[in-house]
């Protein structure tokens, strides 16, 4: 077994060939360039035209600097796993691994056992530096990863369903046996959430700074954390569930039914987006891609179906049970089931998602939920004996932005980053199926209303098309050419009654608007502000 | 099997000593980011609403008219000062800076109706009601006059007498001659007391005129017959003729663009024109509810501004859209119309003065004060005293 340690100096530098670089730049730029440029074809304006082609050169510019920056100037490499020889990736034990990784990162493998206090759920923040954990007993943690130190324990004496930390590890969020409570990091209780109820199922949106609730009558609530204002409550119609998800990519709630229905909202609309039928039995767990276009779904009649968001369509189905499902940064889908946990991966070029690792725990522990740590390579799973966390080399991102989440934080710039996105804050609005539509041109929605002449031209058309059918000849004296006559009469006059009537229709209408306009400019002056106003 | 892990050691990620600036990484992949378009609208939400909560465009008021000022000029080579005239024949020199009066050039019997300052800045020519044309000497600025505690007044260069009031005069650029708008136009050099042509197209007043800057000999002008004409010094008779539905008031040409000018309409509207294809508009400014009286055009030629018998100052940008700025008070008023024309607020743009170098703007009505305004509504005037947010 050969081992490549990083740490070491670099053994074989291969400079890329010319032809291999430029092929790679261009998908990368292709990334950056976020879309198709625009159609400066259409334009008469010249001068428009010009500034525009200026503009898009820019973008390509620096759609070029930004590729070349992801490959020379970024400060880690990703991790990876390959198998040798007839060896499998799955087959490969995190023993294995832990010997052949640095001490460090070997500190990532560990078990924490706590049998007494209940299945265990824990939630990390957006930097992947501090973690909550609760367990169903009334056990609240905030660990700091990093030391592997507990920065505060409480035991709040009530059951405990699930907790999510808010925008960073300041505030937590505890969905407790009536309702859910916020505390800070010192464990000090903050609000009582009583409009929310017994919930289930707690999810934070970050950009619009959002708390979203689903209770055990299926209700959907979403609270503003920043004011502390109801954004929206809705009866999902669809009863008790506690499978759901938010998509990080346009913010939309997933949530997932008894009946197999997976159905998407937004804080706006009391009806439900998407509603689309998955499984056949109840949904058992959910998971979405970083990239907002890739979902997955498990249901109780053991199968994991890959759906594409674009079209709604099952891009794979993989057999199997999953009571717990999610994605890492880069892609891979970790689920779960009793005490096993299986990683899949899409490595070769077909959207296909394979076998990639597996791990087995100990038998009689129950996984409740597995969670990816972001920015780093470790899977963190809590279950009904405590958490445990494993390594996946090549699930995290290994370059993180600082100004977008950093996992070396000080508090001066934790400070700055929340008045930052709070100035950023998205108002509820903006939360679609289709982000990239704010900022684009309302399309035309009326049609403008045909001109006379169209529509005479229309009722002509449509007189001329009846006129040339032949009527049928009938027998025994019954086709008198008058009567045939008639009948041809009577057709044309049907086919131009509907244009006659909306014609009619519209002129009414014309004249009552004339008369109330001539009726309020009859009124006296002084009686004038008791005209009858428009609505507006 | 090949197995490396991500693992970030502290040293490199985090600064070494605490005089260091701290480490930043970054990350341009577009998946980290989500929903960039709408954090972008709402950053540009939370700009404009800042930019008009810090709108602070009023610097001062320069006062000492008795009268309402009529008309404004100024100087090209020392942008300092400016020229101001009012109704009851007094004109004066203001330093912008200390928003004195620098100089009184007395003389006028009755309105002083046309202001101008020869390109070189040495000669001020004014016109009035009285038929007169007067040129001035102006005084050049000594670091002893900027206190302002002596008003000096000035004796006139020249008093030209001629048959007609005049509505307004402008100077060539870089050139002697004037021309002044009156029954017809007529143009002078500077020397000669009778002026040396006159155009005459119809039997109407010729209510404003304006040289282009780019080229010395083109002039435009505007009648009470709803015309606007264009004129060329070198040959016999006016060259072009449009008119349009109500009586312009002003007309700008564009410094930057001089085929271009810009006229200030009666029906509050003003029309950019292409002075070699008079056929239509190139751009229509639509923000006024009442007749435009004013206008003028910013040195760099990207906007101008307007001012309106509805009591407001607009800035338009060159090539369309809906005006960028207003500026209103309570203190602006209109007065009383006198025979059959109505005043407004002549506008002048009097560029960039210390300190902070502002753009400024010189406004004046019948409110019998030069008013200035900061052309960036929301620059700092002094020291900020809230933290950057």
């Amino acid at each position: 077994m050969e081992v490549k340690q990083e740490a070491g100096a670099p053994e074989k530098i291969k400079p890329p060939t010319k032809l291999e670089d430029s092929g790679e730049l261009e998908i990368r730029i292709k990334k950056y360039l976020r879309g198709d440029g625009a159609n400066l074809e259409a334009l008469q304006d010249k001068k428009l035209r010009g500034q525009l082609t200026v503009r898009e050169k820019l973008y390509g510019k620096s759609a070029e600097a930004a590729a070349k920056a992801e490959k020379w100037l970024m400060p880690s490499e990703g991790g990876f796993l390959e198998a040798e020889g007839i060896e499998k990736t799955w087959r490969i034990r995190q023993e294995s691994i832990a010997r052949e990784v640095d001490i460090s990162s070997s500190r990532n493998q560990y078990d924490i056992v706590l049998p007494d206090l209940g299945p265990y759920t824990l939630d990390f923040t957006s930097s992947g530096r501090y973690m909550a954990a609760a367990g169903r007993k009334g056990h609240l943690a905030v660990v700091d990863m990093k030391n592997l130190s507990l920065i505060k324990e409480i035991q709040v004496r009530e059951t405990v369903r699930d907790v999510v930390f808010l925008h960073n590890e300041l505030f937590f969020a505890a969905a407790q046996k009536k309702y859910p409570y916020i505390y800070n990091r010192d464990g000090i209780e903050l609000h009582c959430l009583k409009e929310h109820g017994a919930v289930l199922k707690l999810q934070f949106l970050k950009n619009h700074f959002l708390l979203a609730s689903i209770n055990k009558f299926g209700q959907l609530h979403y609270q503003d954390v920043t004011t502390g204002g109801m954004v929206g409550n809705f009866r999902t119609g669809l009863g008790r569930t506690d499978v759901m998800q938010v998509n990080p990519f346009n913010g939309v709630v997933a949530l997932g039914h008894s009946g197999g229905t997976v159905t998407m909202w937004k804080p706006t609309s009391s009806a439900p987006l998407v509603k689309m039928l998955c499984h056949r039995g109840p949904v058992a767990a959910l998971a979405f891609h970083p990239n907002g276009h890739i979902m997955a779904t498990s249901g109780k009649e053991r199968k994991i179906k890959i759906w594409d968001l674009r079209k709604f369509e099952v891009l794979q189905t993989l057999p199997g049970h999953a009571n717990t499902l999610d994605f890492s940064h880069k892609g891979l889908l970790a689920a779960a089931t009793g005490s096993f946990v299986q990683i899949s991966g899409n490595f070769s070029e077909s959207q296909s998602y394979s076998r990639y690792m597996t791990h087995s725990m100990a038998k009689g522990y129950q996984i409740k939920k597995l969670l990816f740590r972001p920015y780093e390579d470790v899977l963190g799973i809590a279950h009904s004996m405590g958490w445990s966390s494993i390594l996946i080399p090549g699930s995290g991102e290994p370059n993180f932005d600082s100004w977008v989440a950093n996992p070396f934080e000080t508090s001066k710039q934790r400070r700055e980053k929340e008045v930052r996105s709070l100035l950023d804050k998205l108002p509820p609005e903006t939360i679609m199926l289709d982000p990239s539509k704010i900022g684009t041109m309302k399309p035309p929605s009326r049609k403008q209303k045909p001109t006379k002449q169209e529509r005479e031209s229309e009722m002509e058309a449509a007189v001329a098309a009846v006129k040339d059918m032949p009527i049928k000849k009938k027998t025994k004296g019954r086709s008198k050419p008058s009567k045939s006559a008639k009948k041809k009469q009577d057709i044309i006059v049907r086919t131009k009654r509907p244009f006659l009537e909306q014609q009619m229709k519209e002129e009414e209408a014309l004249s009552r608007k004339k008369q109330k306009a001539s009726e309020e400019a009859e009124l006296p002056k002084s009686l004038q502000r008791f005209a009858r106003k428009k609505a507006t | 099997m090949k197995v490396k892990v991500i693992s970030r050691s502290t040293d490199e990620f985090t600064r070494e000593r605490s005089q260091d600036l701290q480490r930043v990484f970054r990350n341009f992949d577009p998946n980290l980011r989500t929903q960039e378009k709408a954090v972008e609208y709402v950053r540009a939400l939370n700009a404009a609403k800042l930019d008009k909560i810090f709108a602070r465009p009023f610097i001062g008021a320069m006062d000492g008219h008795v009268d309402s000022v009529s008309c404004m000029a100024k100087n090209p080579n020392y942008l300092k000062g400016i020229f101001s005239g009012s109704m009851d024949g007094d004109i004066r020199l203001w330093d912008v800076a200390s928003r004195r009066t620098v100089c009184q050039f007395p003389g006028h019997q009755g309105p002083v109706r046309g202001l101008a300052v020869s390109t070189d800045g040495q000669i001020l020519v004014s016109c009035g009601i009285d038929s007169t044309v007067r040129l001035w000497n102006v005084p050049v600025a000594t670091l002893g006059e900027s206190d302002g505690t002596h008003e000096n007044s000035a004796k006139p260069l020249a008093v030209y007498v001629w048959k007609n009031a005049f509505w307004a005069v402008d100077h060539q650029w870089d050139g002697e001659l004037f021309a002044t708008a009156g029954a017809q136009v007529d143009i002078w050099n500077q020397n000669r007391s009778q002026p040396i042509s006159s155009f005459e197209w119809g039997t109407d007043t010729v209510i404003s005129l304006k040289f282009n800057p780019g080229e010395p000999n083109v002039l435009a002008t505007s009648g009470s017959d709803r015309s606007i004409t264009l004129y060329d010094l070198r040959m016999s008779s006016p060259t072009r003729k449009i008119i349009m539905r109500t009586k312009t008031n002003a007309i700008s040409w564009n410094p930057m663009e001089p085929m271009n000018f810009t006229a200030a309409n009666e029906d509050c509207n003003c029309y950019s024109y292409d002075a070699r294809k008079l056929e239509e508009a190139k751009c229509v400014h639509k923000d006024h509810v009442s007749a435009v009286m004013d206008i003028d055009y910013s040195p760099t030629g990207r906007e101008f501004v307007t001012g309106s018998y509805d009591r407001t100052v607009r800035i338009f940008q060159y090539n369309g859209g809906h005006s960028r700025e207003v500026y209103h008070t309570k203190r602006m008023q209109r007065s009383q119309p006198i025979s059959s024309f109505q005043w407004g607020t002549d506008t002048v743009i009097a560029g960039i003065f210390n300190p902070g170098e502002r753009n400024v703007l010189a406004t004046s009505g019948s409110e019998r004060s030069v008013t200035l305004y900061d052309l960036h509504m929301s620059s700092p005037t002094g020291k900020i005293i809230m933290g950057v947010i």
